[in-house]
């Protein structure tokens, strides 16, 4: 028997949708502006970002209708709580990308440090292909694959340190380097906390499947897991 | 570990050559409450009806399979179904008030059990209202008809009149399918206050109803128990399909 609750859920799955895809274009975005050094698409993706919380809280809203509406139980309350949680998740990652557009101007044409330069790159690589796989993994409800994605965390969780040692390094061979170096090391956080929001959605959706939540983010993992 | 009160193996019941019980499965520890659900026609009522020996009533119904109470058999032969029914008590899903006060309505069971102390009946009848959550309302009329009362009131008299004769199982048949919202969650509330001293076993067709009140749910379908489990699992996680699509709504 086809609900009218199957409609709705199915719509709000494709707004749902939607929204990732916006989320991940705004992060292949910011990382481009930054390697391009490319100030205007940065100033763009700044004047945008309201419409990435926009449709975060039009969701919430859709989500909180349901729930009052529908009371949902099993799979189907599982669904719309997934979307509820993520949708926060995704929210957050797209705030990240903004601060890395903010990084691209406020770096202007300071003189890059190539291995710096080349650590960012990795990890914008790492970045943006994450956030276009556990879209994948959440259209075709595949927890194997969501489960997965958490090992693409560490990898950039590793990048960071590295670049926040080598920042370190190169500020203290050469003062000049202070400002740029610094900028490094925020583009380099923004995108790890960017791959810590998008292991949080491969948990709703591990959750979505199973009902059960769990802890896939390596820096919230108790040492004895 | 709470022990068992009440087992059912492999219950069968006929009306004529009609299955509608087809080896039912089911045992209730002691205390707390287990809702039963499923759709019309699944034999969830016709199951609660056995567990008093109300389909005695009904002609050409067969019975096989075992039911006990604390290990006594409820069908052979030497069994009272006086006493059963004073020890498993019921509440039908219209309020069915006897045409007498409210006092008498709830003494019904002791007066005819020969219990004649004025003392006593008094004190059963303000124990058993208050139990049932309907003492402040009908304190100053318990001499007046108990057929002036509200719908929802009556419901509650006749849950006191149940527990008058201090049974230690209660069924009840969609005792609030004829209430508005506000009776019934006054039922909801008399019953989560009952279930720490009584054995509470519902028939519901309010799925949320089950899921607010319920420590224990059993989904019925076609004669058959599909599942038991406790609510919070029957209502995020249950182990067959049939009951999933049953409480989204997909059938039934």
């Amino acid at each position: 028997m086809r609900r009218l609750f199957d409609d709705e859920l199915a719509d709000l799955d494709a707004d749902f949708t939607e929204m990732g895809m916006l989320v991940s274009e705004v992060i292949q975005q910011s990382v481009d502006s930054f390697t391009n050094r490319d100030a205007v698409a940065a100033q763009h993706i700044i004047d945008t970002d309201h419409e990435i919380n926009q449709r975060e809280i039009a969701l919430e809203k859709k989500t909180f209708e349901m729930i009052a509406l529908y009371q949902p139980v099993t799979t189907d309350l599982r669904e719309i709580v997934t979307i509820l949680k993520a949708v926060s998740e995704l929210e957050r990652a797209g705030d990240h990308a903004r601060n890395i557009a903010h990084a691209t101007i406020k770096f202007g044409s300071k003189q890059k440090i190539p291995v710096l330069e080349e650590l960012i790159d990795q990890m914008g690589q790492l970045g943006t292909q994450m956030i276009k796989d556990v879209l994948t993994a959440y259209v075709n409800k595949d927890e194997h694959e969501a489960r997965k994605l958490a090992d693409i965390d560490r990898k950039l969780d590793q990048l960071n340190h590295q670049v926040r040692a080598d920042s370190y390094q190169q500020m203290r061979q050469d003062p000049v380097f202070e400002t740029g170096a610094s900028i490094y090391l925020n583009v380099a956080q923004d995108l790890s906390r960017i791959g810590d929001y998008v292991t949080n959605v491969c948990e709703w959706i591990v959750y979505l499947k199973s009902g059960q939540i769990i802890e896939l983010n390596p820096a919230n993992q108790d040492s004895t897991d | 570990m709470s022990k068992e009160i009440l087992t059912t193996q492999d219950l069968h019941l006929y009306y004529g050559d009609k299955e509608a019980l087809k080896g039912i499965n089911l045992n209730f520890d002691e205390k707390g409450i287990t809702a039963l659900i499923g759709p019309s026609g699944c034999g969830k009522s016709t199951y609660l009806r056995t567990l008093n020996r109300m389909n005695d009533l009904i002609p050409n119904v067969t019975i096989t399979g075992t039911i006990k109470f604390k290990d006594q058999n409820l069908y052979s032969p030497s069994a009272d179904t006086v006493e059963i029914r004073k020890e498993i008590g019921m509440v039908f899903q219209q309020p069915n008030p006897f045409p007498f006060s409210i006092y008498d309505n709830v003494i019904y069971g002791l007066r005819i059990a020969g219990e004649k102390d004025k003392e006593k009946l008094d004190a059963v009848v303000e124990k058993s209202l208050r139990q049932a959550a309907v003492w402040d309302e009908v304190k100053d009329h318990l001499h007046e008809s108990a057929l002036a009362l509200s719908g929802g009131q009556q419901q509650r008299v006749c849950i006191a009149r149940v527990l008058a004769v201090s049974p230690e199982i209660i069924l009840l048949d969609e005792p609030t399918s004829a209430l508005d919202p506000v009776s019934s969650s006054q039922i909801e509330a008399t019953l989560l206050n009952l279930r720490n001293d009584y054995t509470i076993i519902i028939v519901t067709h309010n799925l949320q109803q089950a899921s607010r009140i319920a420590d224990r749910t059993a989904f019925f379908m076609n004669g058959e128990l599909i599942e038991v489990d406790q609510t919070k699992n029957i209502f995020m996680n249950p182990a067959k399909k049939q009951t999933e699509d049953y409480i989204s709504g997909r059938f039934g």
